[in-house]
């Protein structure tokens, strides 16, 4: 019964969004606000029917009904039930039901957030957002689909992949991943329907600018987690390898944040228009370049759960939605005119301007070194990779650089910079620099990379802090309030200096090695001894572990007991480590088993001292919380009482 | 087209050919090799000194553990076996008959040094039965990198 229902619900779902898009498409061309009203609705339909799929699924999962395919798939009663719960995303098919859940949210907040406004843009965006639902919501009814029916269903199942159940950053991580690709689906509605449109007023500005920042928020966030998971799980002690999953998250974030600078011009200057809707598309088309990537088994790793047949049907839509994106710029592009043009490059708008072409340069490099295998492979059949160093060499001087700009760009006024009024704003930054160069020279910094990350991180947090609370100084709280977007992409500023700058320290200032210790043994590594203890086994209901004991001494005080474990499931052949870390705000301390010979009672230990690196996830945390005060829309009461007398300029002008 | 805007194109296309040679040569510099044991004796010449991952099983009763991490074995496909010194840290749970993926270069000497060494991750991929061959590329895809 449920997989019927299941089945029902996704194909209703198929249908709305089809019609609901041709409806859309149909009422913006004729530009009927009734056809209009329609379209709303079926949007708000296809949410509907999304969400109603999803809890059909998740019922399936709770109630263990494996005659479901997928709950045949994932589910297992040996299972806690919150890994029931999260097995939603664990698998293939399920993780795509997940994908049509989330995008059907987005539509109808997007939707719903626009109903009074911006009807001359509405019908495209809507039909736009809606051609996506059918697509996903046929890719759910086709070849992903969770609800098929089991003839003789099993009593009980193998459970979610391990990896799920092995940790709790694997369970946040795919849903915040979900939450930035797929919110990458209402900017790119925006931008379709300013093209479709023929125009792209400065009221329609503020959903496409909402819009990205969302998805963009949500994006940092989740590649944070994958990175964070990746060190406390996989035991090498490293956050980031270049690997093409990590890539595939990567790339529309780089777009995406490109794009968002690019909108800061375009609504000062009323410039570059075309080329943020450009970036906006991009944006859209990695994020399904990404799913392909990840969800075909093109690449298989941790990410892709298993050989599917969903990678030709993604490429299809991939190449279609790229075709669609290309004419549809190409025809409309010089419909979007400039209001005034840049005056000089050394100017705040000169630094956007760079800022975009490193945006679109780290893009490029990463793509190329991506994407290059995948050719490769395809026209002859030969398997390779790209390895690290191309990575490392391309992106450590453009990240450089970029630091740099945070620095140089807000510093810069808007309009033309005189040479002395130049100088004048990076000359004290400078100082601070210098002082943070000495502060890590002392401790220790030698590599040159290293060392210029220091000096251009002092200079960035300089200036960025002295941007940060000018407002404050010249005009109070209220001033602040007023500027609470700019004070927010400040914060971010800060987050992102701090985040390269502990990218540089922990990646070239790591010591680590590897010892074989009996019971009762010591090591020393850095400032810390670690004596191993003792190994024991416990069995828990779904998994066996073997957990090590090592008691750490920093300059003979005693500090803490960490105890990195091995994790056996019944699914897995290879044990899952999970490596145990000590972290302070100057460094981590991270032991990792190797080897444990439990006759003996020796073990086999890497351990790892990592400097600055908890910087890193608290760094990205911050950007985030600056993405979130930057969102937080400016309502001044003065304001509030205005829009209640007096009909929005705006808005009348756009209707 | 307006002067202005043809001198911006032409200097945006210098500086993506530029751009192109740089990422080009970058990537034919650092290019991994996905190859099984037999794939290397067909390449010949070119594996040595040749960057590439190598995918097999480790053949039962081949491992010497030296001092310190030095670890010697032989990977094989079945059809072909070649022998390993590797300095890499052996991963959790290395053994016998187990699939590896290990990255480095094929030496003069006749053997694959490498300095670093993979199991895989997957749950999908079983040791083969007696007589089945070994798919080393599918080995490679499931392997995750320990440095």
């Amino acid at each position: 019964m449920t997989p019927v229902l299941g089945r029902f619900l996704i194909l209703a779902s198929v249908f709305v969004a089809t019609t609901g898009s041709l409806i859309a498409f149909a009422a913006g061309k004729r530009k009927s606000l009734d056809g209009l009203a329609w379209a709303r609705r079926f949007a708000y339909g296809f949410a509907a029917l999304m969400a109603l799929a999803t809890l059909t699924m998740e019922y399936a999962l709770l109630t263990h009904d494996f005659s479901v395919s997928y709950v045949a798939q994932v589910g297992s009663r040996e299972v806690p039930t919150w890994v029931t719960i999260v097995s939603l995303w664990s698998s293939l098919e399920g993780s795509i039901l997940f994908w049509g859940l989330v995008l059907g949210a987005y539509i109808a907040g997007a939707t719903w957030l626009t109903r009074k406004q911006h009807s001359e843009y509405m019908p495209f965006a809507i039909g736009t957002w809606l051609a996506c639902g059918t697509f996903f919501g046929f890719l759910i009814a086709g070849p992903a689909n969770p609800f098929l029916t089991i003839p003789n269903p099993a009593t009980d199942g193998a459970g979610p992949n391990p990896l799920l159940q092995n940790h709790i950053l694997m369970v946040a991580h795919p849903p915040f991943l979900y939450l930035g690709y797929v919110g990458m689906t209402i900017p790119f509605g925006f931008a379709c329907a300013a093209l479709l449109r023929g125009k792209l007023g400065h009221a329609f500005l503020k959903p496409l600018r909402v819009s990205l920042m969302l998805p963009w928020i949500f994006l940092t966030i989740a590649i944070m987690l994958g990175g964070w998971w990746a060190y406390e799980v996989l035991g090498w002690g490293g956050y980031w390898a270049w690997d093409p999953v990590e890539n595939a998250s990567l790339l529309p974030w780089l777009t995406a944040t490109a794009a968002l600078h690019s909108a800061i011009v375009m609504e000062r200057r009323g410039v570059l228009k075309g080329w943020t809707i450009t970036l906006v598309q991009a944006s859209f088309l990695l994020t399904i370049l990404g799913t392909f990537m990840t969800r075909s088994g093109v690449f298989n790793s941790v990410h892709s759960f298993t050989q599917s047949s969903i990678g030709p049907t993604i490429l299809v839509f991939l190449a279609a939605v790229l075709l669609f994106s290309v004419v549809l710029l190409a025809l409309r592009i010089d419909s979007l005119e400039s209001e005034g043009k840049i005056d000089s490059a050394v100017s705040r708008e000169g630094m956007f301007l760079v800022n975009n072409l490193i945006f679109v340069l780290l893009t490029f490099t990463v793509l190329i070194g991506t994407v290059f295998p995948l050719i490769v492979e395809a026209l002859r059949g030969k398997q390779m990779s790209v390895g690290r160093p191309y990575f490392d060499s391309m992106v450590v001087p453009v990240g450089t650089a970029l630091l740099f700009l945070i620095g140089i760009g807000p510093a810069l006024p808007w309009g033309r910079a005189t040479g002395r009024q130049a100088l004048r704003s990076l000359l004290p930054p400078l100082i601070t620099g210098a002082v943070v160069v000495a502060i890590g020279a002392y401790a220790g910094a030698r590599n040159p990379w290293t060392l210029l990350t220091l000096l251009f991180g002092g200079y960035a947090a300089h200036v960025t802090l002295v941007e940060m609370f000018a407002p404050i100084r010249q005009g109070g709280a209220k001033a602040l309030r007023r500027g609470r977007r700019r004070f927010g992409s400040y914060i971010v500023h800060a987050g992102a200096i701090v985040v390269l700058v502990a990218i540089a320290v922990s990646s070239t200032m790591r010591t680590s090695t590897e010892v074989r210790l009996d019971r009762g043994q010591s090591a020393a590594i850095g400032p810390y001894t670690v004596t191993f203890l003792d190994v024991e086994q416990r069995m828990e209901p779904n998994r066996e572990s073997t957990i090590a004991k090592f008691s750490v001494t920093e300059n003979g005080k005693p500090v803490t007991t960490l105890e990195p474990r091995m994790n056996q499931y019944p699914a897995m052949r290879e044990p899952i480590g999970t490596p145990a870390v000590h972290s302070t705000a100057a460094r981590d301390l991270y032991l990792s088993i190797m080897n444990v010979d439990t006759g003996s009672r020796s073990i086999s230990v890497m351990m790892l001292i990592t400097p600055m690196v908890s910087w890193i996830w608290i760094a990205v945390l911050i950007m985030g919380l600056g993405g979130v005060v930057a969102l937080i829309p400016v309502r001044s009461p003065a304001i509030r009482e205005a829009k209640e007398t007096l009909p929005v300029p705006g808005e009348a002008a756009e209707a | 087209m307006k002067r202005s805007r043809l001198y911006l194109l032409l200097a945006l296309a210098v500086a993506l050919a530029g751009f192109a040679v740089i990422a080009g040569t970058g990537i034919s510099k650092n290019l991994v090799y996905y190859w099984s044991p037999t794939d290397i004796t067909h390449a010949g010449d070119k594996a040595y000194g040749a960057t590439i991952r190598l995918g097999g099983l480790v053949s039962p009763g081949s491992v010497h553990m030296e001092k310190g991490s030095r670890l010697d074995f032989d990977v094989t496909d079945q059809h072909t076996t070649i022998h390993v010194k590797s300095t890499g840290v052996p991963p959790q749970m290395f053994r016998e008959g187990i699939g590896v993926v290990v990255e480095g270069t094929m030496s003069r000497g006749g053997y694959f040094q490498s300095d670093r060494l993979m199991v895989s991750h997957s749950n999908e991929y079983r040791a083969p039965k007696a007589g089945e061959t070994v798919n080393a590329k599918e080995l490679i895809k499931t392997t995750k990198g320990i440095e």
